[in-house]
């Protein structure tokens, strides 16, 4: 392979794990307070990408775009209200069984609304504009993704680290009875949670789906896992953790497919979560937790 | 004693009544065709519920790795029962690896008592190449914690899904064409049994086992550690043995079950097994409540025959009096299942039967109550 195509990919592979990093934030965040894989996470990024696509039937790209961003923030935060919130002091696992069912309630409901069939994404003119860099060649796309992956970061660790909702964040996810007695509206902080992370799947959908060109009521299920264990390798709560784990992951299954192994690149994903989770449990950069009787 | 004595009775006697319906069925086969095949579905969705539920439920190990080890199990199965004048229509892409095709012609000239086992032990090579890898995967994963023990499970099954679809393997698994022509459910002893039963009676055998697992001194140890971890070790239980042992009886009869699945459906490929498979039974199991074995079963039944059967209408589109009614088209009846999950997720945490289990005692009494209401009822219609 010459190091043109090695270079090619590997930009591929920086775009694609860019719009894995702002999903797995979305699942570090949400582990990190209420310690639950939220399952439907992936299939909210799928229904993020039918929101697009109905409103750039009848709208203009900039207005789509808004629309798409509230409608899945609002989603993530009903969601959490409906399904998660009356399960609050229940053992986790009926609350992870909860999260799988409105997982499957997702699949079916885009199922039963858009079919099974494929739906063409549609193309926002200036996203997709090819980009000639020396020998290189890529849309805008594929250069935007972590530029706005990492200007979004760095956003979102101002808001965790210098605001009094982020403060609050740390203490939910700290210690949650604690930071309940010191009178914070825990209801709330959670629904930012959501909301922040959510806010991000659309995101991600966005940059995703516009270099996938289309979309099925299934396409969010293994992009979801994929960035639940990019979370999980960077060490599950750490924010940056997530977005290093979600480029590693993207750069080596882009690589894997140019060297033509594509049936194994998912399975790589997992094979790594599970000699991460034997080798050092708490990820690249988690903390160590002790467990008490 | 007289009740234990009387409880014995009717199950058997249920049991019984149950062959026997089986059997007449087996005879009217063309008129029941549609029954029988979702009865056969549900005996072989049952066995994989309850040993899914053996893992969660009675462990409290949250597993989701049973459509992996079902696929093991299936494929075993399909691979060395593919009779060998199908293969090249099978193998039609990319052919068939030769040392596996002189292997299945030994088999076929072999001596005819070999041939009329050979089914079941396609069926036992499969489980048992399934609870090796259980027993492997399984000292590494068991020490996980609940949700990172479900996620490594999955990706287990993921990983076991794209071994089998893989290109390199296509000799033999025939990569992402998926297997076909697999005969059916083999007879059993002679043919006493007909084909129709044998995945009942198989069933039947695999259930029985595990409750008498559960009710062991094993059985009382995985509820032990299901309860408090800690609690459980101070009292002397080996942990890692007891999760262990749980972890491979319960993909043993996963795969066992995924071997029937493969002779009922005649055809498999990998995608066949993919995360919603492992979904679809948790929702049986969950609907059946959680660490009940009865509940598993009767679960099976019940959303197998929903789903295929009894909520079809919800698919077809639905005119009354001339008037259209909206929503009622492809897919409505998955809707209408995951929302009934939910509300069961949600409301009726137990389900069915929560972790109790059926007992003619409470049937009975059930049964007697309702009486005693309309003597009530009639007594003071009387006074009246």
């Amino acid at each position: 392979m010459s190091s043109t195509t090695i270079l090619q990919h590997c930009l591929t592979g920086i775009s694609l794990g860019g719009a894995y990093a702002l999903i797995a934030i979305g699942y570090t965040l949400v582990y990190g307070i209420l310690r639950l894989i939220n399952f439907a996470h992936g299939d909210i990024f799928m229904m993020a990408g039918y929101f697009m696509i109905f409103a750039m039937a009848s709208l203009p790209w900039p207005l789509s775009i808004v629309i798409t961003l509230v409608v899945t923030t609002l989603m993530g935060v009903g969601i959490e209200k409906i399904a998660y919130r009356p399960l609050r002091s229940s053992p986790r696992m009926s609350i992870m069984i909860s999260a799988i069912g409105v997982s499957y309630l997702l699949q079916n409901l885009a199922t039963y609304l858009f079919t099974a069939i494929p739906r063409g994404y549609p193309e926002i003119p200036f996203l997709k504009r090819i980009f000639h860099l020396g020998e290189l060649s890529a849309s805008f796309v594929t250069l935007l993704t972590p530029i706005l992956t990492i200007v979004l970061v760095i956003l979102l660790m101002i808001l965790v680290n210098t605001t009094k909702t982020g403060m609050a964040m740390r203490a939910v996810s700290k210690d949650f009875e604690t930071a309940k007695l010191m009178g914070i509206n825990i209801n709330a902080i959670i629904s930012v949670t959501f909301a922040i992370g959510s806010f991000l799947a659309a995101v991600g959908s966005i940059l995703y789906f516009t270099d996938r060109m289309s979309v099925t009521p299934f396409s969010g299920t293994l992009p979801g896992l994929k960035c639940f264990v990019a979370a999980v390798f960077g060490g599950i709560g750490n924010i940056g953790g997530a977005v290093i784990g979600g480029f590693f992951i993207g750069m080596v299954e882009t690589l894997l497919v140019a060297l033509g192994y594509s049936t194994f690149s998912d399975a790589f994903t997992f094979l790594l979560l599970i000699v991460m989770l034997l080798v050092k449990p708490t990820g690249l950069f988690g903390e160590k937790t002790q467990e008490k009787v | 004693m007289m009740k234990h004595k009387r409880n014995a009775i009717l199950s058997l006697a249920s049991l019984l009544l149950l062959f026997a319906y089986l059997y007449y069925l087996n005879f009217h086969h063309a008129q029941h065709g549609m029954l029988i095949s979702i009865l056969e579905k549900s005996a072989i969705l049952a066995l994989v519920a309850v040993s899914m539920n053996l893992l969660n439920g009675f462990t409290g190990l949250f597993s989701l790795g049973q459509a992996g080890f079902m696929s093991i199990g299936a494929y075993v199965t399909a691979i060395l029962l593919i009779p060998v004048k199908s293969l090249d229509g099978v193998y039609y892409v990319n052919g068939i690896n030769p040392a596996l095709r002189s292997f299945k012609v030994a088999i076929a000239t072999a001596p005819s008592w070999v041939q009329s086992i050979y089914p079941f032990i396609a069926l036992l090579l499969g489980a048992l190449l399934a609870s090796a890898l259980a027993a492997l995967v399984g000292i590494a994963v068991l020490r996980l914690k609940s949700d990172y023990l479900a996620i490594a499970t999955l990706g287990m099954s993921e990983i076991v899904r794209a071994i089998f679809s893989s290109p390199q393997l296509d000799g033999i698994t025939n990569g992402s064409y998926g297997l076909n022509k697999i005969p059916t459910f083999p007879k059993m002893f002679g043919s006493l049994v007909p084909s129709m039963v044998t995945p009942f009676i198989i069933t039947a055998l695999c259930i029985a086992f595990m409750v008498l697992l559960i009710k062991s001194s094993y059985g009382r140890a995985f509820k032990a550690i299901r309860e408090d971890e800690i609690a459980a070790e101070a009292m002397g239980i080996n942990l890692f043995k007891h999760k262990e042992m749980s972890f491979v009886v319960s993909s043993f009869f996963s795969a066992l079950s995924g071997g029937m699945l493969a002779m009922y459906m005649r055809s498999i490929e990998a995608k066949t097994f993919s995360i919603s498979l492992t979904y679809d039974i948790l929702l049986i199991i969950v609907i059946g409540g959680i660490g009940s074995v009865t509940g598993s079963i009767l679960s099976a039944f019940l959303v197998t025959a929903s789903k295929e059967w009894w909520l079809r209408f919800f698919d077809q589109p639905l005119v009354i009096g001339g008037w259209h009614v909206p929503l009622f088209r492809t897919g409505f009846r998955m809707v209408i299942f995951s929302l009934l999950l939910m509300v069961v997720v949600l409301v009726y945490r137990r389900g069915l039967m929560g972790s109790r289990e059926f007992s003619w005692d409470r049937c009975i009494a059930r049964v007697r109550s309702l009486f005693h209401h309309q003597d009530k009822r009639q007594e003071r219609g009387g006074a009246q």
